[in-house]
């Protein structure tokens, strides 16, 4: 029996090898998210093991305010305490040092030097003993000097002599570079960070905000002193004011950040992984339903000499099981490539200078390979091999012109598994799931998509149907037609492949389409600004400008009024919640307009707040109640409640809105924001253009519109529809395999079919024409299943988030047009395979019986 | 080469214009070296037109082979082949093809018709293919004659083994072709409706003049023919003209018996 079976697997090669496809780019993805991960880390560990070799132990403050942001930028140690450390047993050499992120170089073409996770680095010039090395001119002596490190001065384009402009917690400042600096090992970079040193009185005054201050001790035990006992014996000496920590925990800390970064690759890679193997799962129970269809007489033969159904099952399964481990096996070797390509793309390319060593298999990718890659195509060969079993040995004796199946079933479980679905989509949408939120969505997502799977046979009748009409003005067209509407269930499986990869992408099509379209008409209809300063979302710190831009606006000729936003994180009852100021608040309820419901937004005495209903309500707040503020660089103060204002008003400016002179101690003391209202008549053209110039030296925001300004929050949607298109891509890919493979089977099934059409005077054009035309139908169904389901289940989220501000909802027409007329191209090019098999048939071959 | 074939008188004109389809000195070997197979070899045979012919002979004789080479299907590998008056050997694909179209029709023992179209949509379909509108009244008298009048809408899956075999020779006739190959016709039919069908290939050679080539086995389909050919080890090895059921049994036997010397033609 099993050899029959592996005999017949042989003969059978290429089929296998196509539906195995999916599978193969499943476990690829999923193997090389693992091998991917661990080299790096490796590396990393690699990497900041050398940093922190010469770190014994280190002292830092503890920051003011904890949580939300990274909150080292505000904790600092008085330079006093260097000497304090150096008299303690067991030190051998404390240093004080600045190393702040925050510190944005502008390039030679006059923008801010991004970086796409890796910080930016301000600190003060100590010496290239241990880690720096420098490679090309001086250290910087004088205040307007500094060094930079070298991938930073290849990405700002700068070399040693220029003068380069410089953003801190203080608005541009311009230095002369004097040096370009290394670190051991020849890198240009530790882990991608860009780095600027300043002389310490300066980098403490820029990065920290005062003199006399340093963010870190770092101290060098003497010899024989365990770092870990000299760590217990500072923290006992100094108190709990101070955090103490050794190198090696610095280290871990840092590897943990890393491999937190690296968690979002991880992730995207396991998403791809997610949609190539479901769909892929229906490519491999497609193509087994169809091979155990077309050996019905060879199977019912089995069964007539004496196979039980157990063995029927057994040697479908077995043919799975061949294939999965086949599949795992090529998946795991293309991972290992995907996972030391990325590596290397991820240390070229993303400029981290991350020195990969070796690539790392861990036991987890070859496990997680295996497993994945034979348990999805054994589910998947279930169903068919059951099918398989049913067989009746009499089918052997007859020629059973397979009659059509009842589909009243399958769509009975259709119904009742898309049920299943959208019931815990629900619950996972109106938030309702608690802890298993995530859960209920993905699993709502996969049900659902099962589910509508199981639906379209029926459908697939009649829609083929009507989409093959198109096509039906010649004689192939409308046997291509005929041929698609033949098989509903291997036609609506094969479109399901397509459907799901389309419906995922439609589906957060629509949401961001929604957002934009939400975020334009409440800006449109709520924000009376007429002119927008404001920078590009993302990126490690909030973008920000020259609060002297603000009063130099405001004597522009034509500038009615203008208003700067202020944000960040203060501990409000001993909680990190966002806070905000503005610099006129009465004017800025002109501009956004704010209803008051209880006490007054018109003024904001000193030690005042102004809050939403919604946190008042939380809080328990009323106007007059008091609580506690601290902010990033003062102490705890007590605040008043002015004014409580509803929270269905809220455009952005949400939550707490501080008094203008709490800037002081806000860690970036420079407005994020600027709302402008002009003169009835006032040239917005001339006046924008003035702001413009006065923007200069803020290279980091730009002055619009309201449809400008629309147009630049909304850009940070590109990077989620890059990574979307990406997805897209892939389950392209898996879908064509879907088409190819269906349509090369049913080629195959129909040789016979086919030899009489050619018999008769079919053209081989003509038999390609027709095979094509089966494709795009196929194709087509699928896409529109594809962007109805993706629109649907966009459309349910964008409902469930109307209180998160999603007021409209709105489809992308255009690119749902696009991924139609994609599909088209896609059905055509699936079918050139099949096409060319079908017109290369042997006439004679094919109509010679037996 | 022992064997002579002889046709009625003055077919050996070349270019007839009766003649619809011919074979001169056609071989066909399959494989090479050791399995290497004369399927045919040197046939000789000119198809008069307006006729009724029967290919007969032992299975493995080349029947099927001849009619495969006669009808643009196979190639020879010597040795020439007409439709009418064009030489088919060594066209290409699409001539072929139009050849198929034009001028040949097919009907086969089994699997004659698409699953997918009904029975009226099967007989019209190289008429589609072709692009060419059908003839309605020719149509209509096709149709009757093979009184299929009430299954025209039908599929093949709702219509019996005759039924299906009616409708591939009303396929076959309503293009006109020239020449109709048909490999046992009747091999998977019972004797009645078997009957039905050489009946109806009968009338269509006498009442509208249509050329018919048929492969058979069974001496009483050959007696529907006016002319029956017998091949054995890839020769024609004997003709019979008019034939009965028992003339074609006795010349198979007298093959059987005697495999080598029994050319002659005989006029039963
Ligand atoms: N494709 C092929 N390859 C090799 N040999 C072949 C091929 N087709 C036919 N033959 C051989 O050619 C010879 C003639 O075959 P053919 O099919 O013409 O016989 P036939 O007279 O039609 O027999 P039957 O009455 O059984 O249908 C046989 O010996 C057969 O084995
Ligand atoms: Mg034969």
């Amino acid at each position: 029996m099993l050899l029959a079976t592996l005999k017949s697997l042989r003969s059978r090669k290429l089929r296998l090898i196509l539906s195995g496809m999916a599978v193969v780019l499943g476990v690829m993805f999923v193997s090389g998210a693992f091998v991917l991960t661990s080299t790096l880390a490796a590396s990393f560990d690699n990497l900041s093991a050398s940093v922190y070799s010469g770190t014994d132990v280190a002292v830092s403050g503890k920051a003011p305010v904890a949580g939300g942001e990274p909150d080292e930028n505000s904790a600092t140690v008085p330079a006093e305490l260097v000497g304090n450390v150096r008299a303690i047993p067991g030190v051998e050499k404390a240093t004080g040092v600045v190393s702040v992120s925050g510190a944005r170089v502008i390039g030679s073409n006059g923008k801010v030097v991004t970086t796409s996770g890796p910080s930016r680095l301000g600190t003060s010039w100590s010496g290239t003993a241990d880690l720096r090395q420098l490679r090309a001119g001086r250290a910087p002596r004088a205040a307007d000097e500094i060094a930079v490190n070298a991938s930073l001065a290849a990405a700002a384009g700068v070399e040693v002599g220029d003068r380069v402009g410089v953003l801190t917690l203080q608005p541009k400042k311009t230095f002369a570079l004097v040096g370009i600096f290394g670190y051991s090992g020849n890198r240009d970079t530790i882990g991608g960070a860009q780095e600027v040193s300043f002389i310490e009185p300066v980098a403490q005054e820029l990065m920290l905000g005062k003199t006399g201050v340093y963010s870190a001790i770092v101290v060098k035990a003497a010899p024989g002193v365990a770092p870990e006992v000299l760590r217990d014996r500072l923290s006992a000496t100094l108190g709990d004011t101070y955090d103490v920590k050794t190198g090696k925990q610095l280290q871990d800390a840092a590897a943990e950040s890393f491999r937190e970064a690296l968690s979002f690759f991880n992730n995207v890679l396991l998403g791809f992984a997610g949609v190539a193997l479901f769909v892929g799962t229906f490519l491999i129970l497609n193509t087994f339903s169809i091979l155990v269809a077309q050996r019905v007489e060879e199977l019912a033969l089995m069964r007539a000499i004496g196979a039980s159904r157990w063995q029927m099952i057994g040697s479908v399964l077995v043919e799975a099981l061949a294939i999965g481990v086949v599949a795992s096996v090529l998946g795991l070797g293309a991972g290992i490539g995907v996972g030391a390509l990325l590596a290397y793309v991820f240390r070229h390319v993303g400029n981290a200078d991350l020195p990969v060593e070796s690539i790392e298999i861990p036991a987890s990718a070859v496990i997680s390979a295996f497993a994945v890659g034979t348990l999805v195509t054994l589910v998947a060969a279930l169903l068919p091999a059951l099918r398989a079993a049913r067989i009746p040995p009499v089918a052997a004796l007859r020629e059973v012109a397979a009659p059509d199946r009842p589909l009243t079933r399958l769509t009975v479980a259709g119904a009742l598994i898309t049920a299943i679905g959208v019931t815990a989509l629900g619950i996972g949408l109106t938030g309702q799931g608690g802890e298993a939120t995530l859960l209920l969505l993905l699993g709502g997502v996969l049900v659902t998509f099962t589910g509508i799977a199981l639906l379209t046979p029926m459908i697939a009748r009649p829609i083929v149907s009507v989409l093959g009409l198109l096509f039906s003005w010649s004689v192939p067209g409308r046997l291509g037609r005929l041929n698609s509407a033949r098989n509903p269930q291997r036609t609506a499986i094969t479109a399901a492949a397509l459907m799901v990869g389309l419906a995922l992408i439609t589906g957060v099509h629509v949401v961001l389409e929604s957002a934009t379209a939400s975020f334009t008409k409440m800006v449109d209809t709520r924000v009376k600004a007429d002119l927008i300063i404001a920078g590009e979302p993302g990126g490690d710190s909030m973008p920000t400008f020259d609060p002297a831009v603000l009063d130099r606006a405001r004597q522009i000729g034509g500038v009615r009024e203008i208003v700067g936003e202020y944000g960040d994180i203060a501990m409000i009852n001993g909680r990190p919640s966002r806070v905000n100021v503005v610099t006129d608040l009465a004017a800025m309820t002109r501009m956004l307009p704010l209803r008051t419901i209880e006490g007054t937004l018109a003024t904001l005495p000193a030690d005042h707040v102004v809050v939403d209903a919604e946190r008042a309500t939380e809080l328990g707040l009323r106007a007059g109640s008091t609580l506690q503020v601290r902010l990033a660089r003062g102490d705890v103060r007590t605040m008043t409640v002015a004014g409580i204002y509803a929270d269905d008003d809220v455009y952005r400016v949400g939550g707490w809105i501080l008094p203008a002179e709490a800037v002081h101690d806000f860690r970036v003391a420079q407005p994020s924001f600027g709302y402008l209202r002009l003169a009835e008549g006032a040239n917005a053209a001339e006046i924008r253009k003035q702001i413009d110039a006065l923007l200069a030296d803020s290279p980091e925001v730009t002055v619009g519109d309201r449809s400008a300004f629309i147009a630049q929050q909304s850009s940070q949607f590109d990077t989620i529809l890059a990574m979307i298109q990406l997805l897209l891509a892939l389950a392209i890919l898996i879908a064509v395999l879907g088409i190819v493979n269906t349509l090369a089977l049913s080629v195959l099934e129909r040789t016979r079919e086919l030899g009489l059409l050619r018999a008769i005077g079919l053209r081989r054009a003509q038999a390609m024409r027709m095979i094509t035309v089966e494709a795009v139908v196929i194709s087509v169904f699928g896409a529109l299943l594809g962007l109805a389901v993706g629109s649907g289940l966009g459309a349910a989220v964008v409902r469930a988030l109307k209180e998160e501000g999603f007021t409209e909802v709105a489809l992308p027409w255009e690119q749902m047009g696009t991924y139609l007329i994609l599909a088209v191209i896609v059905g055509a090019f699936a079918a050139t395979l099949p096409a060319i098999r079908a017109a290369r048939v042997n006439v004679l071959n094919a109509i010679a019986h037996e | 080469m022992p064997t002579t074939t002889t046709g009625p008188p003055g077919a050996e004109v070349r270019q007839d214009a009766t003649v619809a389809a011919r074979a001169v000195d056609v071989w066909k070997v399959y494989g090479s070296g050791e399995a290497q197979v004369a399927a045919l070899r040197g046939v000789s045979v000119d198809l008069g037109r307006g006729q009724f012919t029967a290919i007969m002979g032992p299975s493995g004789s080349g029947k099927s082979t001849l009619m495969h080479c006669l009808a643009g299907l196979d190639t020879v590998t010597r040795g020439e082949v007409y439709i009418g008056d064009m030489l088919v050997t060594g066209l290409g694909d699409a001539k072929l093809t139009r050849l198929r179209r034009d001028q040949v029709g097919f009907i086969f023992q089994q699997f004659n018709l698409l699953p997918t179209l009904t029975a009226q949509e099967n007989i019209l379909l190289p008429l589609s293919i072709a692009g060419r509108k059908p003839d309605r009244d020719w149509f209509a008298q096709v149709i009757e004659t093979v009184g299929l009048g009430d299954r025209l809408s039908h599929r093949p899956s709702q219509l019996s083994g005759g039924q299906q075999q009616r409708v591939a020779c009303a396929r076959a006739l309503v293009a006109r072709p020239d020449v109709i190959f048909a490999d046992e016709p009747t091999g998977n039919l019972d004797s009645r409706s078997g009957a039905e069908v050489l009946g109806f290939l009968r009338r269509s050679v006498r009442d509208y003049c249509q050329t018919i080539v048929m492969v058979t086995h069974d001496p009483n389909a050959a007696s529907y023919a006016d002319r029956v050919v017998f091949l054995a080890d890839g020769q024609v090895r004997a003709e019979l003209y008019a034939p009965t059921a028992d003339a074609v049994l006795n010349t198979m036997r007298r093959l059987d018996t005697d495999p080598v010397d029994t050319s002659q033609t005989v006029r039963a």
